[in-house]
């Protein structure tokens, strides 16, 4: 077995396992704990919850007017960064046969020059993350591990895919090989550390606007 | 030094309070700072560790060493002393619980939440501010964070009645409402009292204070002592039901506000036998229903939004029906509303006395936002608020005027003409 079986083979299936198994215990670890009640009685004329809590994710989408200034970079770069992700994952044309195998399902794919564009693109974005991270007092006080493990498990996988589409420094059979195994570095970090927020930012904003809901906060 | 800190009930504490939403806000965090820029603390004093992310730690540590598979194996290591002295201050003395960070941060963690449930950890292990644990201790022991006691209620309501010409029923033995006070009220603040009496015989309203439950503020909750949060909603609950009110009203005090109206009946596991209303929605209330008769304030003036009865209350709109047509030079902040800036003193900081140079600071906001206005008159619906505001105008001998709600609408009653025989 080569490098690229492995990759393909054995790495990836278990990686994929462990991300199955580590999201679905993650949210079902969450789900198993007491969640506190709230008797209190509900504001006259509060919306249902479901209402509240589709608005507490629609409210933090965008920074409100006093915050604008201050949050514009992070807002701004995060969803450079996030669409790009999601450009690359989902439009390639690899990566939608990939995806069919799995689920069965596919669709058109964008140009491979466009998307290695955005591939760059997402990169800087990740590296003015990282720069911020490292510079900023704040965020260097509060960064853990975690954060700088997680910045680049989603790095990596982006660089090493750029390498192999324009057959950079080795043969492509290797260049693959390790993109494939950076992907699994990724699935497998994915359960245990920060990159769950994109499970868990649906509970927290709506959790969140239910409580504000019930209040009666206008969100 | 030589004080011990019990780690063990910390960590305990600390995991009893990570119920599902909770334990969800911890691992929702995606340390992005965003919050930083949000919170009072951060931005007067430029300090990173006001971060508001940065504030949960102990917390997050205590939650993640106990958890599943980093906890297990050792990855993660449990909360040590120094995790508590250092985080204590940050805890208690920089955090008003106004949730101003939730407003910013793009996984809306209601981190005040987390403090509130942080504070009882640290009491737990012994830790803690004297001076708002002992304000707490006197609520308990003596009905109130100054020391009101029954005998001294008494005593200073008479002396309010009569220094201000008004009738205060004090234990009627039934009443549609009971009014609560503030301590802050009470002892610093009478002409409110008066003021809030003057409304509710205005407006024909069946009242009473009651000697069996008057205090509305809640130290136990800001102090992180659930026993005593209990025990003061008790006897609110208490007073109530021997005069069979239906309505329980909370005067000019968000915190007080926000643990009856929204914590109040999770403490007791069971709703709250009667409506909570703060004194701006029940004066909204008697306005719509034509029960106020006022003669105009034309003086240019400014309303300071109470965290907790606007941002994380709810109650934003009334202050404004009260003002509306009224206050006729009235001009909002900027930023205002749900997204005002925090007094500095809410949750309990007031009472924390080493807080009080970074209270200072914090003012200089308020100072800057009220003076855009070009308003001679900031006015609260919040005696905490005020005291705090207060206590910082006469540290920088700001020329700004500071008031309360209920005293300004008082002071501008038509009294109706009595009844001729
Ligand atoms: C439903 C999907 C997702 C949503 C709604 C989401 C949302 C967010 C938000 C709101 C932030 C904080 C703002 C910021 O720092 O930019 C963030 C940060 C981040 N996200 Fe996501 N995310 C999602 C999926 C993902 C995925 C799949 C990855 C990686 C594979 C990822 C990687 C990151 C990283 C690395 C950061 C931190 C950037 C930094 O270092 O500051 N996200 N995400
Ligand atoms: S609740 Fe208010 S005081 Fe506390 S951290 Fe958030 S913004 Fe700062
Ligand atoms: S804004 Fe929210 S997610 Fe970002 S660091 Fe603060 S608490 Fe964490």
């Amino acid at each position: 077995m080569d490098l690229l079986d492995f990759a393909r083979g054995p790495a990836l299936t278990t990686a994929l396992s462990v991300f199955a198994f580590g999201v679905a215990w993650r949210l079902v670890s969450l789900w198993l704990l007491p969640w506190a009640r709230d008797p209190s009685a509900r504001r006259e004329g509060a919306r249902p919850a479901w209402i509240g809590a589709v608005r507490g994710f629609a409210r933090h989408l965008w920074p409100r007017k006093p915050f604008a200034r201050a949050a514009m970079v992070t807002t701004v770069n995060g969803y450079v960064m996030h669409f790009g992700l999601a450009i690359v994952f989902f439009g390639l044309a690899q990566h939608i046969l990939f995806l069919r195998g799995l689920f069965g399902l596919a669709w058109p794919n964008l140009p491979s020059g466009l998307i290695s564009g955005v591939a760059v693109v997402t990169l800087g974005s990740l590296a003015l993350a990282l720069a911020r991270r490292l510079t900023d007092p704040v965020l260097r006080l509060i960064s853990t591990f975690n954060d700088y493990f997680s910045w680049l498990v989603t790095f990596l996988p982006i660089a090493t895919g750029l390498l192999a589409v324009s057959h950079l420094g080795a043969p492509y059979p290797t260049l693959l090989a390790v993109h494939l195994l950076s992907v699994s570095l990724l699935l497998i970090w994915f359960p245990f550390g920060k990159l769950m927020h994109s499970f868990l930012i649906f509970v927290t904003r709506g959790e969140t606007g239910i409580t504000y809901n019930r209040r009666g906060v206008v969100l | 030094m030589s004080t011990s800190i019990d780690l063990k009930a910390a960590t305990r504490t600390f995991l009893a309070q990570t119920e599902g939403h909770l334990a969800t806000y911890l691992e929702g965090c995606v340390h992005c700072g965003a919050c930083a820029d949000a919170c009072h603390f951060y931005v007067a004093s430029g300090d990173p560790r006001h971060t508001p992310a940065y504030k949960l730690f102990p917390i997050a540590k205590a939650h993640r060493s106990h958890k599943f598979p980093f906890g297990w194996f050792g990855f993660a290591r449990p909360i040590g002393e120094r995790d508590l002295r250092e985080w204590e201050e940050l805890l208690f003395d920089t955090c008003t619980m106004c949730g101003r960070c939730t407003m910013i941060c793009p996984m809306a963690i209601d981190i005040a939440a987390i403090v509130a449930g942080a504070r009882r950890a640290f009491v737990a292990a012994g830790l803690g501010p004297p001076d708002l644990l002992a304000a707490a201790d006197s609520s308990r022991d003596h009905g109130s964070p100054l020391g009101v006691t029954a005998d001294k209620l008494r005593e200073r309501i008479e002396w309010i009645a009569d220094d201000n010409g008004v009738t205060i029923p004090l234990d009627a033995p039934k009443a549609d409402v009971l009014l609560t006070l503030s301590s802050v009220e009470t002892m610093k603040y009478p002409k409110s009292v008066a003021a809030m009496a003057k409304l509710l015989n205005h407006a024909g309203v069946s009242w009473t204070l009651s000697t069996k439950g008057y205090e509305a503020t809640n130290f136990g909750y800001l102090a992180g002592k659930g026993d005593i949060a209990k025990t003061m909603v008790e006897r609110i609950v208490t007073a109530a039901g021997s005069v069979g009110a239906k309505t329980v009203v909370i005067p000019e005090c968000g915190h007080a506000y926000g643990v009856l109206r929204w914590s109040a009946a999770a403490m007791l596991g069971r709703p709250l036998p009667f409506q909570v209303l703060h004194i701006s929605e029940f004066l909204a209330r008697l306005k719509r229903d034509g029960k106020l008769r006022l003669t105009p304030f034309d003086e240019p003036m400014t309303y300071h939004d109470p965290c907790q009865v606007s941002r994380r209350g709810g109650a934003t709109a009334d202050a404004r029906d009260v003002l509306s047509g009224f206050a006729r030079n009235f001009r909002e902040m900027t930023p205002t509303g749900d997204e005002n800036w925090c007094c500095g003193g809410g949750g309990g900081v007031q009472a924390i006395e080493r807080a009080a140079p970074l209270r200072h600071q914090v003012f200089k906001l308020k100072m800057d936002q009220v003076e855009r206005t070009g308003a001679k008159t900031m006015v609260s619906a919040c005696s905490n608020c005020r005291l705090t505001m207060d206590e910082s105008k006469a540290h920088w001998q700001w020329q700004g005027g500071i008031d309360s709600l209920v005293e300004i609408v008082a002071d501008h009653l038509v009294e109706a003409p009595r009844q001729s025989r």
